[in-house]
């Protein structure tokens, strides 16, 4: 058994405690560990506290509870998480009740979901929460028979002594195992000696979800609860310039029309902070149909805003950004990005003599390639509920890092922290969107200005024009290729709108003697954030379709291709740095090309394309098998292997790779928001082309690496590679390379 | 505003609101049926599918004036407690992740099945692309429809 040293963190992290009428509550902090960044870890664990936010209840009827504060998007946490505590506490998992916390919890929680970290972080102190509570009810049972505690066994809910042949419920020893002390020492079961864990277990709210229970933002209701919208200017670059209101408060059902200014002048914005515009006119109103008439009447006058600095960050990270004037086009944004490919960009890194490298080349292989701003067009559009009193400040919503709208909130809405009490709804989506929780700050005032009880909803159109999007990018990549055909050198520069998406330690870094990786970037007053696997979501693309190319233009195969590479980049690292695990990564590759008989492939009429990728600490690769009817393509089957070390629900597990190569199918193809003087050209999904199910693949069929690493997470790493998986089948099927994404634009032009 | 009477799920509701307010805000803001989803208001994602006796219709794109005697089912209504086929293939086939849009598939896959009890591949992709799912739960929705099609036709 793996020993786990709990004293460190055991007062702050667990309490135990007895239930009024009977049983025992172990409380603890469930995503202690789930913070964004080491700055804002230290900043946690120099604190001597931490809050209460999951807890297991055991009932003197042997019903066992377990409390999730779980921000839940769809990634199935709230089921996996809590099998995590069943597997330590050894109880019969269709027995337990995973209950979301309470509405009223009196506290600011910290909780995170994103960036693929919920397994990856919960992992031991679940596990830890679990095994505490077994060990206490252990000693309860040999404290009551007098028999050493190495004599019983847990199991099921029981404890059993098989001398005596005696056995009790867990719920008959729960009152006596709250009064005793909490153990110092935890031993958990090893990876690979689990029972629970690795087992397909169902969605705990799944009969919620398909009998329309509420359980979203958008569902919340509360007594004397008005609705409100807000008018956002209706391009970037423009600003609220004045408005009339006087029609639009002589529409029925209408309470108040007025301005809002987001965050307070020269606010500094924390890392999740960004919003689309600062000053916004509300309409509230009693039912949302009203409101949404009445915000038609609304008469309002636009103008272009100059330059203005933005501040951001803490400490030494503290910044000025300014934010660029201007009316900007996607055709504008394209031809800033190619000039910008003309002229040196920052280096990232360089290994060995690239120039020389080029210069000797027999043949060189030169690509471009670029992809539009995303909008994240969540389902359940932005929504949040606010009821701000004298007493307290209430918020429903959804939220992906409840922590990090701390600042924002005392600071913009002058709320005491203590004062914050915020119930996380279910969200409907998420995909990066609500890690940015301005929504909360505009609902906030709202709610303080109005004294009144109201949710903010965004319209689809609010939704898909106030975005905070994934960047627009480019990238170009370069092979020199010398006489016998070997690659000598690697050439990468790209840049993006107003990042660049280059992670210049990944793989191909070290698998070249001769390697050069270039940056730069070009500001715009587009906003932009998160967005499932950000930046991989485009390198990604990019490398491996490059990659297809390249191995066809060596005549190599392009599994093998990349094999090889990796074999070279273990034996003989080229460089320092470098940030991925080669053998893993062949891993999923010699699964993935096992799996889809890769060499001779059952359906003879299908061209198939493949890409891998690391990235969120797992690895994933794709084979995907196209035809082309009527010009469009058809996606047949796909084959996935994923490595993300142990897997803990199966079902939910595979249940979000298949959405994730939904999403990117439905990317490379369909995605991409245009802009022409500002304007977003696209505003609701008439005109925004979504995957449908007639695109989607006939089967998907995925394989785990099976290994006994500890979990590295899911959400995202099966994302990026399947853009280029499509673009490589997709080259097969029609004999042409596609560089610029949407790719529908270019299918329709041929 | 006008008053009207309106049959849901067997029951009746009356509401006094303008004429054009379109079912799905009826639905949601005064009956509290929320198990039908506002999606996009332009009839393009189906979050907000009902059935008007017993078709399935856009709730957003419906005019509560022209609602008139006909009955509307919600999710609500699709079954006394989840245990329609569609319903109990959904959690069958654990098909649900983030789960906004499922009520709206569920009603269009359950309008499907009546028409059609044993449809192919083609009939659901071309009945269900009215349908948006941004998880992209697709191919589980595929086989949870062929689950339910099978659960009833045996």
């Amino acid at each position: 058994m793996e020993k786990s040293n709990n004293t460190h963190s055991r007062r702050s992290f667990l309490k135990v405690s007895s239930i009024t009428g009977g049983g025992m509550m172990i409380g603890f902090s469930w995503l202690a560990n789930l913070i964004p960044n080491e700055a804002m870890a230290a900043a946690v664990a120099s604190k001597d506290w931490i809050e209460l936010t999951g807890f297991i209840k055991i009932f003197p009827d042997n019903r066992i509870t377990i409390i999730s504060p779980n921000p839940e998007f769809g990634q199935n946490v709230m089921t996996s998480l809590p099998m995590m505590i069943a597997e330590e506490l050894e109880v019969d998992w269709t027995k337990i009740k995973v209950e979301q916390g309470d509405y009223d919890t009196p506290r600011f929680k910290r909780q995170f979901t994103g960036g693929s970290q919920a397994m990856r972080t919960t992992w031991k102190p679940l596990r830890t929460a679990g095994a505490t509570a077994r060990l206490m009810l252990l000693q309860a049972a040999a404290n009551e028979w007098n028999v050493p505690l190495a004599e019983l066994t847990a199991s099921n809910g029981f404890i059993n002594h098989k001398a005596t042949n005696k056995i009790v419920s867990y719920g008959a020893l729960a009152t006596a195992a709250s009064k005793l002390p909490t153990p110092e020492k935890i031993s958990l079961k090893k990876n690979g000696e689990f029972s629970l864990i690795g087992t397909p277990q169902k969605n705990v709210e799944g009969s919620k979800v398909v009998t329309g229970k509420s359980l979203f933002t958008m569902d919340y209701k509360h007594e004397g609860m008005l609705i409100a919208m807000a008018i956002r200017p209706t391009a970037f670059g423009m600003k609220l310039k004045t408005f009339d209101a006087t029609e639009a408060l002589k529409m029925p059902g209408i309470k108040d029309v007025f301005e809002i200014q987001v965050y307070k002048d020269g606010y500094v914005k924390a890392g999740f902070d960004t919003r689309t515009f600062n000053n916004l006119v509300v309409v509230v109103g009693n039912t949302t149909w009203e409101v949404m008439n009445a915000r038609k009447k609304v008469n309002i006058q636009w103008e272009a805003f100059q330059p203005y600095k933005e501040f951001a960050g803490a400490g030494n990270n503290k910044r000025e950004d300014t934010i660029p004037a201007g009316l900007e086009s996607t055709d504008e944004h394209l031809k800033q990005m190619y000039e910008k490919q003309q002229v040196q960009g920052k280096i990232l890194r360089k290994d060995g003599d690239p120039d020389a490298a080029f210069a000797k080349a027999k043949k060189v292989i030169e690509k471009t390639y670029s992809a539009p701003f995303l909008p994240h067009n969540t389902m359940e559009p932005i929504s949040c509920f606010a009821h701000i009193t004298d007493e307290r400040a209430f918020f429903v919503a959804p939220i992906q890092i409840p922590e990090m709208m701390k600042q924002s909130i005392t600071t913009n809405l002058d709320i005491p922290a203590e004062k914050i009490e915020m119930k996380l709804a279910r969200m409907g989506g998420g995909f990066g969107r609500r890690a940015y929780g301005h929504y909360i700050i505009e609902a906030g005032l709202i709610s303080k200005k109005m004294k009144a009880p109201i949710k903010l909803i965004y319209t689809r159109e609010d939704d898909m024009t106030n975005g905070v999007y994934r960047p627009s990018y480019m990238v170009t990549y370069k092979a020199a290729i010398d006489e016998k055909n070997n690659v000598t050198a690697i050439h990468i520069k790209g840049g993006g709108l107003p990042e660049n998406a280059i992670h210049e330690n990944r793989f191909p870094a070290g698998a070249f003697e001769n390697y050069l990786a270039e940056g730069w970037d070009i500001p715009t007053n587009i906003t932009i954030g998160a967005f499932r696997a950000p930046r991989s979501n485009f390198i990604a693309s990019a490398e491996q379709s490059f990659l297809d190319e390249l191995a066809e233009a060596i005549d190599k195969d392009p599994i093998d291709f990349r094999i090889e590479l990796l074999k070279k980049a273990k034996a003989n690292p080229i460089g320092k740095n470098n940030e991925y695990d080669a053998d893993r990564y062949i891993g999923v590759l010699e699964l993935v090309k096992e799996k889809s008989n890769w060499g001779s492939p059952k359906n003879k009429h299908a061209k198939r394309g493949v890409a891998a990728y690391f990235c969120h600490n797992s690895y994933a690769a794709h084979v995907l098998e196209l035809t082309m009817k009527d010009g469009q393509p058809v996606v047949g089957n796909i084959v996935s292997a994923l490595d993300c070390g142990v897997v803990v629900n199966p079902e939910g597990a595979k249940n979000m790779v298949e959405g994730a190569i939904v999403d990117g199918i439905g990317n490379v193809l369909f995605g991409g928001l245009r802009f022409e003087k500002g304007v977003p050209m696209q505003k609701n999904f008439n005109q925004y082309r979504m995957i449908r199910m007639k695109e989607a693949p006939k089967k998907i069929e995925i394989h785990f690496v099976q290994n006994n690493i500890d979990p590295t997470g899911l959400g995202e790493p099966p994302f990026p590679p399947i853009f280029a998986a499509f673009a490589n089948a997709l080259y097969k099927a029609t004999g042409k390379r596609h560089y610029h994404q949407p790719f529908i634009n270019d299918l329709n032009k041929s | 505003m006008a008053k009207y009477t309106l049959k849901i799920n067997s029951k009746k509701f009356e509401v006094d609101v303008d004429p054009n307010t379109p079912v799905l805000w009826v639905l949601r803001d005064h009956i509290n049926l929320i198990g039908t989803k506002y999606g996009c208001g332009v009839g393009s994602c189906g979050a907000c599918t009902i059935h008007l006796n017993g078709r399935a219709l856009r709730s957003c794109q419906l005019p509560v004036s022209a609602v008139g005697v006909q009955e509307i089912t919600t999710i609500e209504g699709l079954s006394e407690n989840g245990e329609h086929p569609v319903q109990k293939a959904w959690i069958e086939q654990d098909v649900a992740q983030c789960g906004y849009c499922q009520t709206g598939q569920i009603m269009t896959a359950a309008a499907l099945l009546k028409s059609k009890p044993n449809p192919t591949d083609e009939d659901i992709d071309s009945y269900m692309s009215g349908n948006i799912c941004r998880c992209g739960t697709y191919t589980r929705i595929r086989t949870a429809i062929k689950t339910a099609a099978k659960s009833t036709t045996k």
